[in-house]
């Protein structure tokens, strides 16, 4: 029993973190905020997944990604309309600062590839292996 | 116990200072990269066991001639037996900085392995709304970026390699293979463990400059046996290829974005810089592994700094003989 309760409370954590992402995709590619309706007629288009998604349901996804910063709300209309809080670039790139170590914590990542290698240290190297390949 | 209590003293100040200085300027460990690690935890393990144990052992003293019986006393002490001797102010001092600074360890190693799970978390869930799954490789995601990153984020259930766009496309199949089989041997071989401990040891210590170095040792020399792993796998021109296309694209975007100064300057300018090119230096020109003999005598260092502390605190009359 509490197996199965175990279950299903992962599959519904698991759909809520696909709705995330499809929420916030949506989001990413407009050119203007959208409200929970609008994301739910699209998200409704897109797949036959979220054919009986509720606009509460939505509402509980998109509050979850305010509360994680990765959304904005527009409390001056009725109903609210939300934008995403930077690009998906620019996400990226933070994730991608976060891994190599730039940022504060970096051990918080075993990002470690490069190592701490500079650009003119690189550039030395591949001088090297150049003349290593043609000799 | 006095004596004990001296010569645990001693090995605590060797361990702290002298000892990790020597270790960080020796030539031998880009040749023995396994046993270097495992004589730097022998170290700190070492260290810290004879900094507590010292102090511990010199507070108990006054109270019975070896451990077990001057803890049964301090404990009769506390509970108001009046039979037994009040130790001194000096000693009781002694025995609570033991005590505290056990405490310190312990919570800051805590710390630090609730914070690096808070962080990757946060990560992984960042990495669910950003990345795809590869087509081809199990436990792998891709992130749509042109600079050329790979990266593993350890888990306990699960641990993933990311890998990017930029990646695929500038490094040859080969060339993607050694990096590839080098953040999977950190993955396998548990290195995120390794830094936790060696972080948690610097943060506890931030006064002592040693550990910093001990810390960043590590991180080489984790980078190394990567290295030696990946060899099993893929040719040292390939893998060196690989590192310096890596490399090449990521130096000058890493340092241009903010907040990256103050950490970058820390890799330049601190040792970490010059040892980096240690590893670059030992694929670019091959070193003989260390010779059997000396890896034994290095192994036998690291057994010794183990289990000498460890058999003082439990029969400190060993030395009274």
């Amino acid at each position: 029993m509490r197996q199965q309760l175990k279950q299903v409370r992962y599959y519904l954590v698991a759909s809520l973190g696909d709705l995330e992402r499809s929420v916030m995709d949506l989001l990413w590619d407009s050119a203007e905020p959208l409200t929970a309706n609008d994301l739910r007629d699209n998200l409704a288009a897109l797949g036959t997944d979220a054919k009986e998604l509720a606009v509460t349901t939505v509402l509980t996804v998109l509050a979850r990604l305010e509360k994680k910063g990765l959304v904005l709300r527009e409390r001056t209309t009725r109903p609210h309309r939300y934008t995403a809080s930077s690009t998906r670039e620019d996400h990226t790139v933070g994730l991608l600062n976060d891994a190599l170590g730039t940022a504060q914590d970096r051990e918080a990542v075993l990002a470690r590839f490069i190592g701490g290698i500079s650009a003119d240290e690189a550039a030395s190297l591949r001088a090297i292996l150049d003349t290593v390949k043609s000799a | 116990m006095l004596l004990t209590s001296y010569f645990l003293a001693a090995l605590a100040i060797a361990l702290a200072w002298p000892t990790p200085l020597a270790l960080s300027k020796a030539k031998w460990t880009s040749r023995a990269p396994v046993q270097a690690v495992l004589l730097w935890q022998a170290i700190a393990l070492g260290g810290g066991l004879s900094m507590i144990g010292s102090m511990l052992v010199w507070g108990l003293a006054p109270l019975g001639s070896d451990l077990i019986s001057a803890l049964i006393a301090g404990w009769r002490l506390i509970t108001g037996d009046p039979d037994v001797v009040y130790p001194g102010i000096v000693h009781l001092f002694a025995l609570s900085t033991a005590l505290l600074f056990g405490f310190h360890l312990v919570l800051t190693l805590a710390r630090a392995a609730w914070r690096t799970t808070r962080q990757r978390a946060k990560h992984r869930q960042l990495l669910r709304l950003l990345s795809n799954p590869s087509d081809t490789r199990p436990n792998t995601l891709v992130l749509d970026h042109d600079m050329p990153v790979a990266y593993c984020v350890p888990g306990i259930a699960q641990s993933v390699t990311v890998l990017s766009r930029g990646l695929l496309t500038k490094l040859s199949p080969e060339e993607q293979a050694a990096v590839i089989a080098h953040e999977s041997s950190h993955l396998d071989q548990r290195h995120d463990l390794l830094i936790l401990a060696f972080t948690a040891w610097n943060e506890a210590l931030p006064w002592l400059p040693t550990s910093r170095l001990s810390l960043d040792a590590v991180r080489q020399l984790i980078e190394m046996l990567a290295d030696d792993k990946a060899l099993e796998q893929v040719s040292r021109q390939t893998l060196l290829k690989a590192i310096v296309t890596v490399a090449a694209a990521a130096a000058p975007e890493a340092s241009g974005s903010a907040g990256a100064g103050s950490s970058n300057a820390q890799q330049v300018g601190m040792p970490g810089g010059e040892v980096s090119s240690r590893r670059l230096q030992r694929l670019l020109t091959p070193e003989e592994p260390l010779a059997k003999p000396q890896r034994g005598l290095v192994l036998a260092c690291t057994v010794l700094l183990m289990v000498c502390p460890t058999v003082l605190l439990i029969a400190p009359r060993l030395l009274a003989w």
